[in-house]
């Protein structure tokens, strides 16, 4: 066995998701006639990186919203690994920015970590029920003020 | 956090399997091979991407089934440098914090590498932080179960594969300690030195 190429590219936690998930749909159809003495490995590995997986933002994600994104991170400025960590991460806070990105402090300033932030949980979709949470709790306090 | 990687090997496909689609068998048998395996200096491989390229195949003399040599991409887990992951505590002990991912177990966190000042607390075997502030001294414990914000400092390959018998004294002058005779092959070492770093708890504003 050769190896050609140990990094031809990066793939974001969504693309490895969808490719496990289509492999599970492909192998159940098929029926189990194959001998599952081999496959074991295959299906331990495919169980534990599908159930870690699935605790992250990228579960929600669709390959439309990677797209658009990709095409909002474009004005930012960040590197490919930079971004590669914001989708798959999905950050919230100034600090996880600061983590992620190298050197923030020099490269943005604080209004650019926020519309960064803006930006991110606009377009990548978060928990749906959290964001609802989140909703009521606004709607909540405009009630109080009112 | 995953990467493809371009690889090409000889698949040797028996012949009471002719029936099936050479593509299917082909996916298979380099499932078989690969999948929760690690591969020296490449990473630990989940599954196979696609298969790019093959050429002919070939049946030698002596051996019924057919060999065929294949290009393909394997999906591998394999970190860069410097990013930032989420597991999960397995356990504490004196060198360090040791994370697990679900389908990667062999993180460690050295306590060098830990927030600052941190302690080992032995009745529990968990490991401390404790954070100062005006009012005082708090002790944030690092449970097992928890989740873990982490970033990658180093990586480690060593090469597993068997020696033979007339290495048997090189191999016993390399380790002065007793035998560990499963040595991680792939093991990683990471960070919580910065601030966002640590438990998840600990940063969360709500």
């Amino acid at each position: 066995m050769e190896v050609k190429d140990a990094n031809a590219a990066l793939l974001s936690n969504f693309e490895v998701f969808q490719l496990l998930t289509d492999l599970k749909q492909q192998r159940k159809e098929s029926g189990k006639n194959k001998q599952s003495s081999g496959q074991q490995n295959l299906n331990t590995i495919m169980y534990e990186t599908l159930k870690y997986i699935s605790k992250t933002p990228c579960r929600y994600q669709s390959p439309e919203t990677v797209r658009d994104f990709l095409i909002a991170m474009k004005g930012h400025k960040l590197t490919k690994a930079e971004k590669l960590q914001l989708l798959n991460h999905r950050p919230v806070t100034a600090v996880e920015i600061q983590l992620m990105v190298e050197e923030s402090e020099e490269r943005l300033t604080e209004e650019q970590i926020e519309s960064l932030l803006q930006t991110v949980t606009s377009i990548l979709p978060g928990d749906p029920e959290e964001q609802q949470r989140d909703l009521a709790m606004a709607t909540d306090d405009k009630g109080d003020q009112a | 956090m995953f990467v493809l990687v371009e690889m090409t090997d000889t698949v040797r496909i028996p012949p009471w399997q002719f029936e099936r689609k050479l593509n299917e068998s082909i996916a298979e048998e380099l499932n078989k091979k690969l999948a929760n395996k690690v591969v020296y200096n490449v990473g630990l491989c989940i599954c196979l991407y696609d298969i790019t390229k093959l050429e002919d195949s070939y049946i030698f003399p002596g051996d019924g089934a057919s060999h065929t040599k294949v290009h393909f991409r394997y999906v591998v887990f394999h970190p860069f440098l410097d990013e930032i992951l989420i597991g999960q505590i397995k356990s504490c002990s004196q060198d360090g914090v040791h994370v697990s991912i679900g389908f990667f177990d062999d993180i460690v966190i050295p306590p060098e590498s830990l927030q600052q000042p941190a302690k080992f607390d032995e009745a529990e075997q968990v490991w401390v932080w404790e954070y100062e502030t005006e009012e005082g001294a708090h002790d944030l414990y690092m449970d097992i179960g928890e989740e873990i914000r982490f970033r990658v400092v180093d990586e480690t390959f060593v090469d597993t594969s068997p020696t033979g018998p007339s290495s048997a004294e090189a191999s016993t002058s390399n380790t002065t300690e007793e035998v560990q005779k499963k040595e991680a092959p792939y093991t990683l070492v990471g960070s919580i030195s910065e601030p966002g770093l640590g438990l998840l708890s600990w940063w969360t504003n709500s």
